[in-house]
């Protein structure tokens, strides 16, 4: 009797139990990309996602499955709307390589959206900043008001937005940082199945760092749970884009193989994997014929609009159990049928570059130059340049140029620096004509720093952050009006409304300048002559108003006039 | 008089158009010697386009000049070269006949002390006649407007030129004994600049010499003078900065000009004492070396007018030299205005001891300056210590100029109550010391 009573009772609690699991879903998908670049370069691109059915604003969770604690904990305590964080070296070359999927900026970058509900914006920045610096092993904890902007036009929220406050929005951005195997290891425990099972076998620090490109990106962002959006669901995206060198990693030869480039291979998906998938990028360039043979065969091809483009995709399903049937492990291979030529060179519609121009250590110019290479349609650009304070900006000398006649832009929204509290910040809205190149000039001042805000190579110069550049494109090819979350490729993170253009976020060179250095070695000996100097027009001054003029009688003579006399003597001359 | 006066402005204004048209104007604003962060065009230029970008001029760090610049170059930017020229032009004439009354007076209080039988018998020499007083205007002019440091201030469109008028304005109504003209001006110079502020003291000491007051601490006429005085400067002063307000609607500017000539956050170089100083200073004692460099330029002011108290026209010069010699931020423009007074002590060249070697010095130091800015900043073969080195040599140059024409006075003054020829006790030739 008790003992069906007590099974009635876990009965009971069992579908209770299940009912909050239900409650709670959570899924990953993981996915690899892998597309050839002109020269026979390689991208080869991670992107994890989880997606959780939980609320972590409203503090209602308490167990963890596959989304991380140390973010969920995170994002519940301070408040954070939507996190996007991004470690990355070495810089996308868009006119060789194309428009990149997810482009960051060289060095460290952090922009965060808060809640509304965020009383000091300020200071729960600092505190999630410093968190991040520890869970990433990144010196995150240099950013403070000297490099952090609050941008009114670009960085608009990419989840879901009630309102856009721009007060809640943060963006900074590390130009100095340096990205190695330290920042991997944390990045990679965040991963359900870690660097176990699953896609991210191949993630391996060695092979990684080796490349021309690395970037691992971590995006935190709330999306709608379904299609009617009454309830919001947390997405965790992490993305790591790595571009093989053909001829550092490649030993010159353009085959490439996942053995190749990660020194892995393929054996399982990761089990907590809802879905597992590597994708080859195997459109024809000149559409007459294939380019590129892939081995083993995939098992399906998948076709789709990416950036106004008309891809085709070689689709390898990690958890279709035939993938597995011939051999243990996927190692695609990947070979060219034809030697390719410069003529099939990738001209993306959008792309910019920027340069320090003048000599000497006083002036100098920041030039920036967009091209718009899209043959009949216009289209805006919004750039945000960051310039730290000891670059002293003049506004006034800023001209846009546009094949030889002036350019006005439409919306400038420019908030002058601070000395030692706030970069320079200057957004603008301009419109690029089609088939052309925009050039854009602002003269600085270079300040003269305290020896102590030196960094200890001030010789090599200080970096200014990449300046951002936000579009949307008009496509080439018109593309479907598809389900985005469904879609498996780097689209979905850049909500775009209609299939005729497309959102592009990109970033220009980071930029070295060098400042007049005070000499390092003479603290003490400035001082002490500057304060001899004063003390000179003290002394003389002193004198002046505190004695007199008084008659002196004529000193007889001290030594030196005696043994002048007695020399005299000797020499037979009248004596002094 | 008013003929080589005018031929003098010409020479001037031609002087000054040729070098505007020319392509040395962009040189010259270019010098740190010549522009400094508070009074570069450049900045102004900046200020107002800030404005017109709907973005306060102080939210920066770049724009320290005043409101009432604001509103001056907003309406007159375009004829901006015009200005700055009228600008020198009304010093000039400012300090002209301001030195021409001072001559009277000078002249007229000899007179006096010789009647009295102040002077001993024999320094008939050291009396100044007319005849030499005559052409003293005419040369203080010309030393203002001809000065390479005014024509170079001029041609950068320093707004240090504005300065430079208000004060001569402000001696003029001084001299001319106008103690509410006076008042006006001085407050509108420590606005300006704020380190006028110890231009006060000379100021009250001359008109109450010339309204016969004795200076003496008991005495009640010498208090109510005084507090007259001062109550004029304060109410000006406090109108001023009232209008200020008004115009932008913030108080915004004074951390912006005031804040900014304290606490010198920026070190950009120029020809002065504090940028290598606190550009080299230890964190920790950096407010404590700040406050000393500001109470250094003030601190002067008190014995100077106990000792000057019966020549505040010296003590002005005096005071004007310690001030360019030690403001945070100085140009040469500033150096221009004191030197235009040089030709008013022209009767003390025979008591000064080190005259041709400080001559050499800054003249060779001016020389030096864009040679070594060069090397550090452009050529890359010297550093930032050659051109603070130089730096330093100029400021013992003008220190050791300045004291040496107190010295001058002092010794005349001297020579002037006891005698030229000084004998001893036992009646032989004897020396002067300062003791």
């Amino acid at each position: 009797m008790v003992a069906a009573g007590l099974l009635l009772l876990l009965l009971a609690a069992g579908p209770g139990q299940a009912g909050a699991g239900r409650a709670r879903r959570d899924a990953l998908r993981e996915e690899l990309l892998l597309s050839p670049l002109p020269a026979g370069d390689l991208a080869a691109t991670f992107q994890f996602r989880t997606r959780w059915d939980a609320d972590l604003q409203r503090g209602e969770v308490s167990h963890y499955r596959l989304f991380p604690k140390a973010l969920g904990q995170l994002v519940a305590a301070l408040g954070v709307r939507e996190l996007h964080l991004a470690l990355t070296q070495g810089f996308w070359r868009t006119q060789a390589w194309g428009q990149p999927p997810l482009q960051a900026p060289a060095g460290a970058e952090l922009w965060v959206w808060f809640q509304p509900t965020v009383t000091d914006v300020d200071k729960a920045w600092k505190e999630l900043s410093n968190i991040l610096s520890g869970i990433f092993c990144a010196s995150l904890n240099f950013i403070d008001s000297t490099n952090t902007v609050t941008p009114t036009a670009s960085f608009k929220p990419l989840g879901l937005a009630n309102g856009t406050d721009h007060h809640l929005l943060r963006y900074a951005v590390l130009p100095r940082e340096v990205v190695c195997t330290e920042n991997l290891t944390p990045w990679k425990k965040l991963l359900p199945c870690g660097s176990k099972a699953g896609l991210a076998v191949l993630l391996k620090a060695e092979r990684l760092f080796h490349s021309s490109y690395h970037s691992q990106a971590v995006h935190i962002r709330p999306i709608c749970r379904d299609a009617s959006c009454l309830a919001v669901s947390w997405e965790l995206r992490q993305t790591l884009t790595v571009v093989f060198d053909s001829f550092s990693s490649g030993q010159g030869k353009k085959d490439w193989s996942l053995f190749k480039m990660f020194s892995r291979t393929l054996t399982d998906a990761c089990p907590l994997a809802s879905e597992s998938k590597v994708y080859v990028d195997i459109s024809p360039k000149n559409k007459e014929k294939e380019l590129l043979e892939v081995t083993p065969p995939p098992a399906s091809v998948h076709e789709a609009i990416v950036q106004g483009d008309k891809r085709t995709y070689a689709v390898y399903d990690l958890l279709s159990p035939s993938l597995f049937n011939t051999s243990r492990s996927l190692n695609v291979q990947l070979k060219w049928k034809r030697p390719q030529d410069s003529s099939e060179l990738p001209t993306p519609v959008l792309h910019a570059h920027r340069y320090v121009s003048g000599y000497g250590l006083q002036t100098g110019e920041i030039s920036t130059l967009i091209y718009n290479t899209h043959p009949y349609r216009a289209f805006p650009v919004v750039l945000l340049e960051t310039v730290p304070w000891y670059l002293r900006l003049y506004v006034h000398t800023l001209t846009i140029i546009t094949k030889g006649k002036e350019n006005k832009p439409s919306y400038i929204h420019y908030q002058p620096a601070q000395d030692r509290r706030r970069p320079h910040l200057l957004e603008m809205l301009i419109q690029l004509p089609a088939n052309s190149v925009t050039k854009i000039t602002i003269q600085f001042e270079r300040a003269l720093l305290k020896w102590t805000e030196y960094t200890p190579d001030p010789n090599h110069g200080f970096y200014i952050s990449s300046s951002v550049l936000s579009a949307l494109v008009p496509s080439i090819t018109a593309m479907k009006d598809m389900d985005v979350e469904q879609s498996p490729l780097f689209s979905s993170l850049f909500p775009s409304s209609d299939g005729s253009s497309y959102f592009v976020r990109l970033y220009t060179e980071p930029l070295l300048v060098n400042l007049p250095t005070p000499d390092f070695s003479m603290p003490y000996n400035v001082i002490c002559l500057t304060c001899t100097v004063v003390a000179v027009c003290y002394g003389s001054f002193y004198n002046l108003l505190t004695r007199t003029f008084h008659v002196e009688e004529p000193s007889r003579g001290g030594l030196a006039k005696r043994l002048a006399n007695v020399i005299r003597k000797f020499r037979g001359v009248p004596p002094l | 008089m008013a003929a080589p006066l005018v031929l003098v402005v010409l020479v001037a204004v031609t002087v000054r158009a040729a070098l505007y048209r020319s392509s040395l104007a962009a040189f010259i604003s270019e010098r740190v010697e010549v522009a400094s962060p508070l009074n570069a065009w450049k900045r102004v230029v900046e200020g107002l386009a800030l404005l017109d970008l709907g973005v306060s001029p102080y939210s920066g760090a770049i724009f320290h000049e005043t409101p009432l610049m604001i509103y001056l170059f907003h309406f007159l930017i375009e004829y901006a070269e015009l200005v700055f020229m009228i600008t020198d032009v009304l010093t000039a004439v400012a300090l002209y006949l301001a030195i021409q009354d001072f001559n009277k007076a000078v002249f007229k209080k000899q007179k006096l002390l010789i009647e009295l039988d102040k002077y001993a018998p024999d320094v008939a020499e050291l009396i100044q006649t007319p005849m030499e007083m005559h052409y003293i205007p005419l040369k203080v002019a010309l030393f203002y407007l001809l000065h390479p440091y005014t024509v170079m201030s001029c041609v950068a469109k320093s707004t240090c030129a504005i300065n430079n008028t208000v004060i001569a304005f402000f001696i003029l109504a001084t001299i001319k004994g106008s103690a509410l003209l006076s008042a006006v001006f001085l407050a509108l110079a420590t606005y300006q600049s704020l380190y006028p502020l110890t231009l006060f003291a000379p100021a009250l000491l001359y008109l109450l010499q010339r309204q016969f007051i004795p200076i003496k601490l008991k005495s009640k006429s010498f208090w109510l003078y005084t507090m007259q005085y001062a109550a004029l400067y304060l109410c000006s002063l406090v109108v001023i900065i009232c209008l200020s307000f008004f115009l932008l609607n913030s108080w915004d500017f004074i951390p912006s000009v005031y804040g900014f000539i304290l606490s010198v956050p920026d070190l950009t170089p120029n020809i002065g004492l504090f940028w290598y100083f606190f550009a080299e200073m230890f964190e920790h004692f950096s407010l404590f070396f700040v406050c000393v460099f500001q109470i250094n330029v003030f601190f002067y002011t008190i014995p100077l007018a106990i000792k000057l108290k019966e020549h505040p026209v010296f003590f002005l010069f005096v005071q004007m030299a310690i001030i360019s010699i030690f403001k945070s931020y100085p140009t040469v423009g500033d150096i221009a205005l004191y030197m235009a007074f040089l030709p008013v002590w022209s009767h003390l060249y025979r008591f000064l001891r080190n005259i041709f070697i400080l001559s050499c010095v800054l003249i060779v130091c001016s020389l030096l300056f864009p040679v070594l800015w060069h090397l550090w900043i452009y050529a890359g073969s010297a550093n930032s210590n050659f051109y603070y080195a130089i730096t330093l040599t100029f400021n013992i140059g003008q220190i050791l100029l300045v004291s040496d024409y107190f010295y001058a006075f002092l010794r005349r003054e001297y020579y002037l109550t006891h005698g030229l020829h000084l004998t001893g006790q036992d009646g032989t030739e004897a020396m002067l010391v300062l003791k």
